[in-house]
């Protein structure tokens, strides 16, 4: 015998099911009761930067858009400074929420364009934005990141895109502008699987 | 600046794999690809943090949150317990949320069509910060047992579905807790995407009569634990692969 390791073991994950509004953002499930409800605002009104809007869908294995799908965004100011880690604007939060329209799946998320961060080496990652979605069928948390189409060179060096051995798997993180808007469609399954990390 | 500490690797064997065929709707939602193993950088290893601006006092209690004409039907209980990592360390001004049915099973949800009434005193949800001990505590109803469509017969256990974040985005988490007794946990498809019982057990919530209201309120406690932060920053090991 030996000495028992005496850590803890992480409690584990359950789906959110299909109600996830109601305790994460109640007013889309149809009733208000709090003062305020929490990531409805990433960047704040004082964000310095490029304001942008991403707009998207979640789909499944049938390529039909999950509608019940919440993801929360965690992402740098313009200067690449994380809430926490430094001084940001007053009212940046760097963490939001959203939820698609019950009807199409859409989502959309206004904010401003995250600057590059320091990666684990010398040099900076791509601009990008963490996301994290749960629904009903997904027993944990899913993590992916969103890194923009306008960030071709940056995007080149990134550490974690280049993580990814198969070109083409690397563009299912690549979010497309077009015009003012940029497009990043995620997908559970599929020819286009989106990339998860295991962070 | 200093970088927080790595996390400890998540233990995909004691959480449910992604694909889970029992439970059904897990088959069109379960990526197919192996996930992408990632050594966690600053964009994992920080996250959002909340204040006491951000949640109300009466915000953790669902007895009276949404409660218009008087307390809502059931039986009242009082939900608490500690958030604390893998290494036992207390997790304090973490937020906590929670989300429930109403004593009768029925979710106030514009989606919900379940025929077990609405109460109109019962919103179903709740949320706190954890104190600088890593406790919660909430006041709420025990929630009803109800029918889903998985098989033509599914029940789910009586449960509340918990968020928890961690100062990590890497550390974020929702899970559901269960109550100790409930003969339908070790029926239920969801519970059972979890393939090791000892896990299944670490959800489910004792009965805890030392913080009961008596005369008042039943009590159940739930310990919640987050993934472990490892002693040493990553700076100060050698890069490489
Ligand atoms: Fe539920």
């Amino acid at each position: 015998m030996v000495q028992k390791l005496d850590y803890r073991k992480e409690t584990p994950s359950q789906t959110a099911g299909p109600y996830v509004h109601i305790g994460l953002a109640p007013g889309d499930a149809g009733f208000d009761i709090y003062r305020q409800e929490l990531g409805r605002d990433i960047a704040g009104p004082r964000a310095q930067g490029e304001r942008i809007e991403i707009q998207g869908q979640v789909s499944d294995g049938a390529g039909a858009p999950i509608k019940d799908v919440l993801i929360e965004a965690w992402q740098a100011n313009a200067a690449g400074i994380y809430p926490g880690c430094g001084d940001v604007e007053p009212g940046f939060r760097g963490w939001g929420r959203v939820i698609p329209d019950f009807e199409t799946g859409e989502w959309s998320i206004s904010t401003v364009k995250p600057g590059r961060v320091k990666g684990r080496g010398p040099g900076l990652m791509a601009p990008h934005i963490s996301f994290w979605m749960v629904a009903r069928g997904i027993n944990v948390g899913l993590n992916t990141r969103l890194y923009f189409s306008d960030e071709a060179e940056a995007n080149k060096a990134d550490p974690i895109l280049n993580l990814i051995e198969q070109a083409d798997r690397r563009d299912t993180l690549v979010a497309r502008r077009d015009g003012d808007v940029y497009r990043f469609d995620i997908r559970l399954q599929g020819d286009k699987e989106t990339v998860f990390f295991d962070v | 600046m200093t970088q927080p500490p790595d996390l400890y690797q998540r233990d995909r064997d004691w959480h449910p794999p992604a694909y889970t065929q029992n439970y059904k709707t897990s088959v069109s939602r379960s990526p197919k690809n192996a996930l992408l193993s990632l050594e966690s950088t600053l964009s994992e290893l920080s996250g959002p943090t909340f204040g006491h601006s951000d949640v109300d006092p009466l915000d953790n209690d669902l007895i009276r949150n949404y409660a218009k004409t008087g307390d809502p039907i059931g039986e009242r209980i009082i939900l608490h317990g500690r958030v604390l990592d893998e290494n036992g360390k207390p997790v304090p001004n973490t937020l906590v949320e929670i989300w429930q049915a109403n004593a009768g099973g029925r979710y106030r949800h514009k989606k919900d069509t379940y025929l077990a009434a609405i109460d109109p005193n019962f919103g179903g949800c709740g949320r706190t910060l954890t104190d600088e001990h890593g406790c919660y505590r909430f006041r709420t109803i025990k929630p009803g047992a109800y029918p889903w469509r998985n098989w033509i017969n599914s029940w789910r256990p009586a449960h509340i579905h918990v968020s928890v974040f961690g100062p990590s985005f890497a550390q974020r988490l929702i899970t559901q807790l269960y109550f100790e007794g409930d003969p339908l946990i070790a029926k239920c498809p969801i519970v059972n995407t979890i393939p090791d019982q000892r896990a299944i057990d670490q959800l489910v919530a004792a009965l805890d009569l030392n913080a009961t209201v008596p005369l008042d309120s039943i009590a159940y406690k739930f310990d919640i634990v987050l993934r472990g932060h490892r002693s040493t920053y990553f700076e100060n090991r050698p890069e490489g692969n």
